[in-house]
């Protein structure tokens, strides 16, 4: 347990902020009160100055470092990256991870009491976008007292709020941090989260959203929007190196069973997703990417919508990502460069595919490492 | 001894100082297979500009990055479409020319992104590679052109006269030639008979107006 834990943040807790001031979302509606959980790892210097933000992507949430109890199994799912002495440094750096509204087991959600009716939110929840997951990551900032983050750091729909960060407070980060993004989803992309849509709101135990009444969950639909989401997480070649063709009997036996181990592996992820996740939060987060496109107020021009930038960016994409491909995070820093903007650009070499972000290859540990030595540097920690 | 060299340039190796010698300070800056950047972590210290470097490989980037400069890892063979034309006031490619599938289209696009060019490479034309290959029938070998046949990056090595052939044919101007020994020092000699006497070209060029 020692030996596991030395490179580990430890111990830690959640932390609740309760906002009760009213915030208006882009979709019209208000939320009139609501609860944001966070974790922090590492301390906060004197000068308030080695603070990064972490914005998650689709399936995390505010638990993104160490455990929390001794008899935890799993860490938190960045737990590669963020802690003392990794990617991350905890030694240096003051690391906020809060949850995003919307989500399934901290803030405020679908799953959560409306104040008003003490009924579940459930569909009634409103649709929420990275510009408003950015607002109320601005309001945790002044509530912890946090001038400018030293770096907004965010993989895949993490990477697209980092975006929104630096152009919608662009006082208020030092430096921005874009792994295995997008500046927008493709038609492709929209379409596989419509199909996992699809399967959710049509499970007959989806019930219009109000499953938490009925003391159900839609199992088999938000299971098949799993399984496509991790198909696409995953490039060709590491499910052929991981599972090949191997047939789970040794034999093929000419039914509708699981036979390849592929399948095996893509029910069992399936399935523990349940566990562990909510559909109407799967349907949000899913909207969220779709709609995310910071330059469709500058009629297409990304370039355009970088003008109010004055983060400096690293951006990092993988080449076996054929989600959120190379070349599309070229497409940010082509739009970055047109813009006269800082940025930096790494290709990481890899196998696994959208996933790599979060596992430790030397070329992106080291590139990262040094952007965020000279961050440290910079904010004096 | 040339007199470029008697300015001060903390130890920078003497063909970047060179080079350094005719940026303007505060210049955007492209700089083509910038290595482990020390040529634009130079310029941001000593002469304000702001720009970037395009590097393929992962240590050199990780090395840019670690000196604070902005480092695109990208392949110069995949073209520069990117940029938009005019974008920069210089554009920079140091002993990378030899080593990109089409040098000629290469130019052409540096001439075209930047309002000044600076290309430098080794003279395969200097008496010493010329010696080798006439009289010994040997790739030549030496402190310019350090790799053997069979693991060298150079896949075309040119002479100042081929150099200047292209420029020519290309309309290109050349507004300033220098070329000095595999130590950057320059001489009479090398002023007077370049393709013979200088081991490495570095070149000033500008489109000619209307081309």
């Amino acid at each position: 347990m020692a030996e596991r834990r030395s490179h580990s943040v430890g111990l830690v807790e959640p932390q609740t902020l309760h906002v009760d001031t009213p915030m208006g979302l882009d979709c019209g509606k208000t939320l009139s009160q609501f609860d944001l959980v966070y974790e922090t790892y590492g301390k906060l210097n004197a000068a308030r100055s080695n603070a990064i933000l972490i914005c998650h992507a689709l399936s995390g949430n505010h638990h993104a470092a160490g455990y929390h109890s001794e008899a935890d199994v799993k860490p938190g799912w960045w737990d590669k990256c963020i802690g003392p002495g990794k990617m991350i440094d905890t030694d240096r750096f003051f690391v906020v991870s809060p949850a995003n509204l919307g989500g399934y087991n901290g803030s405020t959600g679908p799953h959560s009491l409306h104040p008003e009716t003490g009924r579940h939110y459930g569909p009634d929840f409103p649709v929420l976008t990275c510009a408003d997951w950015v607002r109320s990551q601005d309001i945790l900032r002044r509530a912890l007292d946090i001038e400018q983050w030293a770096a907004v750091v965010g993989g895949s729909l993490g990477g697209m709020q980092v975006m929104q960060w630096s152009i919608d407070y662009p006082d208020r980060l030092a430096h921005a941090i874009v792994i295995a993004a997008a500046p927008k989803l493709s038609a492709q992309n929209i379409a596989f989260n419509e199909i996992a849509r699809q399967a959710i709101v049509t499970d007959p135990e989806f019930h219009g959203g109000r499953y938490y009444e009925h003391d159900v969950v839609p199992r088999r639909g938000l299971m098949l929007a799993r399984m496509l989401g991790h198909i696409t997480y995953l490039s060709d070649e590491a499910m052929r190196a991981k599972f090949g063709r191997d047939l789970r009997a040794g034999r093929i036996n000419y039914g509708f069973d699981v036979e390849f181990q592929v399948e095996s592996y893509l029910r069992y992820q399936g399935a523990s997703f349940v566990d562990r996740f909510d559909a109407n939060t799967y349907l949000l987060m899913t909207k969220a990417l779709d709609y995310f496109d910071p330059a469709y107020a500058t009629g297409g021009d990304l370039a355009a919508a970088f003008a109010p930038v004055t983060a400096r960016f690293m951006v990092v994409s993988f080449t076996s990502d054929w989600r959120f491909s190379p070349a599309r995070s070229r497409e940010i820093v082509d739009a970055l460069v047109d813009a006269g903007k800082e940025v930096s650009y790494a290709e990481v070499t890899s196998d696994l595919g959208h996933d790599d972000f979060l596992l430790t290859m030397p070329h992106y540990v080291n590139s990262l490492r040094a952007y965020l030595g000279r961050v440290a540097d910079e904010a004096g920690t | 001894m040339n007199t470029l060299l008697t300015q001060t340039h903390d130890g920078l190796r003497d063909d970047l100082a060179l080079i350094s010698n005719w940026i303007t300070p505060g210049a955007r800056v492209l700089d083509l297979g910038c290595g482990d950047g020390t040529l634009l972590a130079h310029l941001q210290r000593t002469k304000n500009v702001t720009g970037y470097g395009l590097e393929i490989d992962p240590d050199n980037a990780i090395a840019c990055i670690g000196l604070g400069v902005n480092v695109l890892q990208l392949d110069l063979d995949a073209g520069l479409d990117q940029f938009e034309d005019n974008s920069f006031d210089f554009v920079v490619m140091s002993s990378a020319l030899q080593e990109v599938q089409r040098p000629d289209q290469l130019i052409e696009e540096m001439l075209r992104i930047g309002r000044d060019s600076i290309v430098t490479f080794p003279n395969f034309g200097h008496w010493r590679p010329r010696l080798s290959l006439g009289l010994r029938g040997l790739m030549p070998v030496s402190k310019a052109l350090p790799n053997r046949w069979y693991d060298t990056p150079n896949i075309h090595l040119c002479t100042v006269r081929d150099f200047e052939g292209l420029c020519r044919d290309k309309q290109v101007d050349i507004v300033r030639r220098h070329v000095v020994n595999h130590a950057h020092r320059s001489n009479l000699g090398m002023r007077a008979f370049p393709n013979l006497l200088g081991e490495i070209a570095l070149y000033q060029l500008r489109r000619t107006v209307g081309f």
